[in-house]
């Protein structure tokens, strides 16, 4: 078995095998995959018995569950009204200038991608972003650089 | 909280935590080790304050000092001090804005005078991590009460008469539905929590998860009681990791003590909860679509009826609440349908908490009685706007409401009076709105984010607000006519009587209430192809100061279309049929000799 079978087998195990168990099992490929590959929804389609055509329509509908090859970290700066008020789009320009990549686009050695995403609940403290699961709010374009400075010493 | 003489409480909310306070903690126990005071003073990490505005924020228990924007470098000036020598550090604390005088006592300042907390009673007074600090404030008694003390019909009662209605935004009375689902036969019910949370300018729900996360447990056991479910699902969106990790360790907590479990308490009643996570739809908000999600399905959401109540999860009675909604129940069962009814007004009763965003002083979360006005709220409670500007307008109800005028600023805040105003209570999420704005664009903005989280399903709403967007787009370009405010509302009113769910029905809200409102601005728009404030680009004018311009011809040089005219140390003009208003020369211009009109 591959690891990407092993994979779903175990979500599979560990969620069960019924409709209702496909977004957490698809959520748990994402976590740990990043997004959901053609071969990833054919093989989960398998395991959980349900036809390819309805899990790659389920996938598609949610934002969150990427179908396109997306990096180690994925950033999703908030461009909904309050924080369109208070500089998203300078801190949209502070990151693509630094990571020179466009907003929907992942860098070259797959590290970073960068995603816009609706209101994240942090208006107050806007603006903010997700970097994964992390959260990261007033963020202005020297703070984002600092941030981003601080992943990319990550390996 | 027993043992300890002073409690530091420091808020560990999102908002706080982002800017260190766990830090802060930690310098704050290093420096009470320090001063020996380990066994009198303890530290503890709560929810949200709601003063997010001022964070982080510690505030020292039992003389209720408010300590605002502290850093860990203040801990050791706090500990020797304020606790040892007892003088409170007079620079951390709170400046009232209007007499500027400082205010150590958090129930003098204007932000705290005039709210009730009611859901938010816990939220940065306990632990949340913490079972023991919900249980000696009352928790789980409601529960205990309701499972030896009361039958389901005396509990549903009592949620009833309290007057209680839905606070996720439809304000359906919460005892009925659970009478509802009570009555709907069936081998197999669910109790849902819906905290899926995502309209924008709303932060009430997570800020609850994490702050209070057991409150809701609680209620969810106590609606399971009732409605005779043994299984209840929080349905949370994705992008919450705090209060998703506070509420699975809660949800551990209450299971280790026998509150989640079979045979709760001994009664025999069985009650668990599971976690659902939601991967960003902000339909999947919508009950119906909830459902479909939590059953593997696209979001979608479904006709009603069959209400959830009656076919939900699985086909099967399904009673869905919001956060809110549930975080009120124990208290309610506590002190009594008497007690709550007394608060509000004659259709809403108890309090709301609302989540202040926008261009007010005192952003954050705060929860008043129902029946509040809007001035209290923004001036009293808010601290006014921003930097002194002028109020124009308070968006409420998110993507489904309206923008509220200065006309309405008196008038008492329920679901009937906002409705009546063109608005909506919604979730609770007020976007404040000064001078600097510009309805059109806001009311573009609003479509926008319809646009991009309808699901697709039904024409009226994916094409309609598509249509919708491209007019306003059009005004705001400078292309607009008269014509168009006919045709929004025309195509507005096609949207809303024939959408499938709550999202297209209401999402040309934003929309017709601005039309309503300032109308003048419409027309500006349209007729004069200006923007009063000054925000959409396109209709802007650039004019060059004659008295001001020393003819450097260097705006000259950088037009990219010759519209600059003008001999060297001549004043400068420009010619406005030719600009294309890409502000290139107002960037240039060392002497601030273009202004924007
Ligand atoms: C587009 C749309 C989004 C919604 N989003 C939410 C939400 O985020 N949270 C919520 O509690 N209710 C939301 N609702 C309302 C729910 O459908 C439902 O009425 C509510 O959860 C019932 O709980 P309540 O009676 O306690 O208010 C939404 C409704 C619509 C039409
Ligand atoms: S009104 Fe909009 S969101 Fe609702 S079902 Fe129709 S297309 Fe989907
Ligand atoms: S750059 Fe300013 S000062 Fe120079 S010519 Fe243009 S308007 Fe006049
Ligand atoms: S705004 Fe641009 S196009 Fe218009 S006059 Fe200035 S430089 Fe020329
Ligand atoms: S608008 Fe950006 S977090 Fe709410
Ligand atoms: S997050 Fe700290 S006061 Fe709100």
């Amino acid at each position: 078995m591959n690891p990407i079978e092993s994979l779903i087998k175990d979500l599979a195990d560990q969620h069960g095998r019924k409709r209702e168990s496909l977004l957490p099992v698809m959520q748990g490929v994402v976590q740990q995959e990043k997004f959901l590959s053609e071969y990833s929804m054919v093989e989960i389609a398998r395991e959980m018995d349900i036809p390819a055509a309805e899990v790659f329509g389920t996938a598609t509908f949610y934002s969150f569950l990427e179908t396109k090859p997306a990096g180690k970290y994925i950033i999703r700066v908030c461009r909904t009204i309050t924080c369109a008020m208070k500089g998203k789009n300078q801190l949209l320009f502070a990151i693509q200038d630094m990571l020179k990549i466009k907003t929907g686009e992942t860098t070259p050695d797959k590290r970073f991608t960068l995603l816009e995403t609706n209101c994240l609940g942090w208006c107050h403290k806007a603006p903010a972003m997700l970097i994964n699961d992390e959260v990261y709010t007033e963020v202005t374009p020297e703070k984002a650089r600092e941030i981003l400075t601080g992943y990319m010493k990550d390996i | 909280m027993t043992d300890y003489k002073i409690h530091l409480l420091i808020c560990g909310g999102t908002g706080c935590k982002s800017s260190e306070s766990d830090e802060i903690k930690k310098s704050l126990k290093y420096w009470i080790d320090e001063a020996n005071l380990k066994e009198e003073a303890q530290v503890v990490l709560t929810g949200c304050f709601g003063f997010c505005e001022k964070g982080p924020i510690v505030k020292v228990l039992p003389d209720n000092t408010f300590y605002v924007e502290v850093k860990p470098s203040d801990a050791e000036e706090i500990v020797k001090e304020h606790l040892l020598k007892g003088r409170p550090v007079q620079r951390l604390l709170y400046k009232d804005p209007h007499t500027n005088q400082q205010i150590s006592d958090s129930k003098g300042m204007d932000f705290y005078k005039k709210q009730m907390r009611i859901a938010l009673r816990n939220c940065g007074f306990i632990n949340p991590e913490s079972i023991h600090e919900y249980i000696s404030r009352d928790g789980y008694m409601a529960l205990g009460k309701c499972l030896t003390e009361l039958t389901p019909e005396e509990t549903i009662k009592e949620v009833k008469d309290s007057g209680l209605r839905g606070r996720g935004g439809g304000g359906f009375p919460t005892g009925l539905k659970w009478e509802i689902t009570r009555n709907s036969e069936a081998d197999q019910k669910y109790v849902v929590c819906n905290a899926d949370e995502g309209d924008p300018g709303a932060f009430m729900d997570r800020s609850i998860l994490e702050g209070d996360p057991h409150s809701v447990i609680e209620a969810m056991a106590i609606c399971g009681y009732c409605i005779g479910a043994d299984k209840g699902l929080v349905y949370i969106r994705a992008e919450y990791p705090l209060a998703i990790e506070r509420l699975t360790t809660a949800l551990r907590h209450a299971r280790e003590y026998g509150l989640l479990g079979n045979d709760i308490l001994g009664t025999g009643f069985n009650f668990e909860i599971d976690i659902r996570l939601g991967a960003g739809a902000f339909v999947c908000g919508e009950e119906t679509a909830l459902i479909h999600s939590m059953e593997g399905l696209r979001g979608e959401p479904t006709f009603k009826p069959p209400f959830p109540s009656v076919a939900g999860y699985l086909g099967k009675p399904t009673n869905v609440n919001n956060v809110e909604t549930f975080a009120n129940i124990p208290v309610i069962i506590n002190k009594g349908a008497a007690w709550f009814s007394e608060i509000g007004t004659e259709k809403s009763k108890g309090t709301k908490v609302f989540a202040l965003a926008g261009k007010i002083n005192n952003v954050g979360l705060i929860e008043v009685p129902m029946g509040t006005t809007l001035r209290e709220v923004i001036y009293d409670i808010g601290g006014g706007i921003k930097d002194g500007k002028e109020f124009k307008s308070v968006q409420t109800g998110g993507p489904s409401g309206g923008c509220l005028t200065k006309d309405f600023l008196d008038t008492p805040i329920d679901y009937d009076n906002l409705l009546a105003a063109g608005s909506m209570m919604g979730s609770g999420g007020m976007i404040v709105m000064d001078e600097d704005d510009c309805m059109v664009s806001i009311a573009k903005f609003y479509l926008e984010f319809t646009l991009e989280e309808s699901c697709g399903k039904c024409s009226p709403c994916r094409i309609g607000n598509k249509r919708l967007h491209e007019i306003l787009e059009k005004i705001t370009k400078g292309y607009g006519e008269e014509k168009d405010i006919e045709r929004l509302k025309l195509l507005s009113n096609v949207i809303k009587d024939t959408s499938l769910c709550g999202l297209g029905q209401s999402s040309p809200n934003p929309v017709l209430s601005t039309i309503a409102n300032f109308e003048d601005e419409y027309l500006a728009h349209v007729q004069e192809q200006r923007c009063p404030s000054g925000q959409c680009k396109a209709l802007l004018k650039y004019e060059i100061i004659e008295d001001l311009c020393t003819g450097c011809t260097l705006c000259f040089r950088n037009c990219p279309v010759g519209a600059i005219t003008g001999e060297r140390r001549q004043p400068h003009y420009i010619d406005q049929s030719l600009c294309i208003k890409c502000g290139a020369c107002y960037e240039k211009c060392k002497f601030n000799a273009i202004k924007l009109s």
